[in-house]
């Protein structure tokens, strides 16, 4: 095995909370090493450059791991999970094909405990995390509008994207219902901004941005990273984390392009491998001081996994609208986030109204919905329905559950050899009542929006399966695995910084919150250098 | 045209592809669009199937079993029932072949221009997006903020 040199802190991971905390912790002058299992993406390497753009989003540009199938990537069993996963492996992790949907989660998602009696509060505030909130809309660039009623006070440092048609159109049906709407928080550039320039409307945000409009770490973070002294090693995957007699963390063994193994040594090491790759890691660094998994001893390792549910409805109006040519994203409501429980559940939902589609996806997604026939009625119905579809995502709160789990697969490896994650994942009954509200409010503003062709798709194939939970911070051992600053309990020289921490999911897109819950944990490892393992 | 060497489909499987093609999306002359059985449109097909190769050749196979051989035969009302009552029930083979057909098709120039879209990739010229009724928001401004502040909402009375 490959010896290298010793490192300070070594990250294994460079998606959103990766970049973040190695930007963060750069600051130090530490010898900062990430491992990172994919590939530089080159802009000229996102769909939207070629003529067969659509096509990619369901090949190498898929959001599936298994269906993309890349060298770089892992499979992953889900057969057992109605909700399948998606991920990306390479610099910039997920945020290479995020959405870019940039809600914050509300102060009442870190209290759901104490306010609605579910589930377990955060060991961290709203308010704790609002400069850090700050600091990474900064640094990636978020595009918004101050005023809106339904969220806590911020100042997006770029103006909104535009309503457009199919916006302004929503807007109209909103109002006439009485709630509540506002344009989406993005991390699309809407000016010129720290290198970006403003979207030029590609129209396909999800599978990469050619422009670089829309905000990604491979172009926000890591280059000032990079730039002041951290390395990023690519193609680098990791098998397991060691540790010594003491019970510390001593680095990790990971193998090359080549397939060559190497050991990484470091004094501390930081997981940011999102909530499945997380805990695949931490039950694959099992040993015989750690049988169960490394950080293992409350057995949380892998529970209580969250994928945030999330149908969507979607119909068509005689108005022709400006889908597939802008970002997906539009506005969204917070009208039914907080908890009522008049409405039979507790927690809420985001709505989130995006534009319509391209020529292909509207056929391959129609015909899938049985609403386009084949043959000679088929051009008839298509010209229905190009341009002129609405959709409504509802963003359910997935409240978390023991038995929602990611294990290792008996069987199924990757190139590697090492175990692939397997998931088991229900949806409770909380949470399915949740989404048939939403949908019922979706069809609602559909119906007044003049839309017909109504569809309900309660678990879609590219649903977002974020992923969360498998970690969880907290005060007490027994029931969490790392403490309120992101160190795991039993290894007090390793730190987690992604989804996995998260003790509740909210009913929004996670990134915002990965990325500043990361800055704060880093602020806080700045803060305790002199004592960081005590 | 595509070849064992080139795409993994046999000729005779390029064969009952056309045939299919063409009935689940014909020419139109009424819509000025060639049907998926085009010749270059059929080529682009072939050389996308790639990864869905055994889906794809799933889908023929089920294709041919139900029409016991002689699709090409059966009459276009027939033809087109069949490969409908298909994609409803064919599940993973099914909705691949589909897939790969259109995402070939809505890529062909004659069709985009017939649809009064622009033959190109989106990258590098982008569209424009209109900005939109920005006055509709003025309503939605004067709502007094309804976001819970867990700073002055007592624990239970959420």
């Amino acid at each position: 095995m490959a010896g290298n040199e010793r490192v300070d802190v070594l990250i294994i991971g460079s998606g959103a909370s990766g970049a973040a905390t190695a930007w963060s912790l750069a600051e130090t002058k530490m010898r900062i090493l990430c491992l990172e299992q994919g590939d530089w993406v080159r802009s000229t390497d996102f769909p939207s450059n070629g003529r067969d753009w659509e096509s990619r989003r369901y090949t190498d540009f898929d959001i599936s791991p298994n269906r993309r199938g890349r060298d770089t990537d892992y499979p992953v069993n889900d057969d057992n999970s109605l909700m399948k996963i998606a991920n990306f492996n390479g610099v910039g992790g997920g945020t290479v094909i995020y959405t870019a949907h940039w809600p914050r989660m509300h102060p009442s998602d870190f209290k759901v405990k104490s306010l609605d009696g579910v589930a377990d509060d955060w060991p961290v505030d709203y308010w704790t995390l609002e400069r850090f909130y700050d600091e990474n809309d900064r640094m990636m660039g978020v595009s918004g509008l101050a005023g809106d009623p339904g969220v806590p006070p911020r100042n997006p440092p770029m103006p909104p994207i535009p309503l457009g048609k199919t916006g302004a159109h929503y807007a109209r049906a909103m109002n006439r219902l009485g709630w509540h709407w506002w344009p989406s928080d993005t991390t699309i550039a809407t000016t010129a901004y720290d290198g970006r320039a403003a979207c030029i409307n590609l129209g396909h945000c999800t599978p990469g941005c050619a422009q670089g409009a829309k905000a990604s770490t491979d172009i926000t973070y890591w280059p000032l990273a990079i730039r002041a002294g951290v390395e990023l090693r690519t193609r680098c995957r990791v098998r397991e984390i060691t540790t010594n007699e003491h019970g510390m963390a001593t680095g990790a063994i990971y193998y090359d392009a080549d397939g060559r193994e190497h050991f990484q040594p470091a004094e501390v090491v930081i997981l940011a491998c999102n909530g499945i790759g997380t805990p695949r890691l931490l039950l694959a660094s099992a040993s015989a001081r750690f049988p169960n998994g490394l950080a293992n001893s409350s057995g949380l390792v892998g529970k209580n996994l969250m994928l945030h549910p999330w149908p969507i409805v979607s119909g068509y109006v005689e108005e022709a609208l400006d889908g597939g040519r802008a970002p997906i994203n539009s506005m969204w409501s917070k009208q039914f986030y907080e908890t009522d429980l008049s409405r039979g559940f507790v927690r809420g939902y985001t709505l989130q109204f995006g534009r319509g589609t391209g020529p292909a996806n509207e056929a391959i997604t129609s015909a899938a919905a049985g609403r386009l026939p084949w043959g000679r009625d088929h051009h008839r119905v298509y010209r229905e329905l190009l341009g002129h579809r609405v959709g409504i995502g509802v963003a359910c709160e997935d409240l978390a559950e023991e038995h929602n789990r990611v294990t290792l697969d008996p069987v199924l490896k990757d190139s590697n050899g090492i175990p692939a994650p397997r998931i088991d994942y229900t949806i409770s009954e909380n949470t399915r009542r949740m989404m048939e509200h939403g949908i019922a409010r979706a069809e609602q503003i559909l119906t007044e929006a003049g839309a017909t062709r109504l569809h309900a798709s309660r678990t879609v194939l590219n649903s977002p399966g974020h992923l969360l939970g498998t970690a969880r911070m907290g005060e007490d051992p027994a029931r969490s695995v790392v403490n309120a600053w992101g160190r795991c309990h039993d290894v007090k020289n390793l730190f987690i910084v992604d989804g996995s921490i998260w003790v509740t999911s909210g009913g929004v897109n996670p990134t915002s919150t990965i990325q500043a819950l990361a800055l704060y944990i880093a602020d806080q490892m700045k803060q305790r250098l002199a004592a960081l393992f005590d | 045209m595509g070849n064992d060497a080139e795409t993994g489909l046999s000729t005779a499987e390029i064969s009952d592809l056309r045939d299919i093609a063409g009935t689940m999306i014909p020419e139109s002359p009424a819509f000025g669009v060639p049907g998926a059985d085009d010749p270059a449109i059929l080529d682009d097909i072939v050389r996308s199937v790639g990864r869905d190769l055994s889906l794809v050749r799933e889908a023929l196979a089920a294709i041919a079993a139900k029409s016991g051989g002689a699709f090409p035969s059966l009459d276009r009302d027939r033809r087109e029932a069949l490969i409908n009552d298909y994609y409803a029930s064919g599940g993973a083979p099914a909705v691949t072949l589909g897939r790969v057909i259109v995402g070939a098709y809505y890529r062909d120039d004659r069709v985009l221009l017939a649809l009064g879209l622009e033959a190109r990739a989106p990258f590098p010229k982008g569209y424009t997006l209109e900005q939109g009724d920005w006055s509709l928001l003025d309503a939605v401004r004067k709502r007094t903020p309804f976001w819970r502040d867990d700073r002055s909402t007592p624990a239970g009375e959420g």
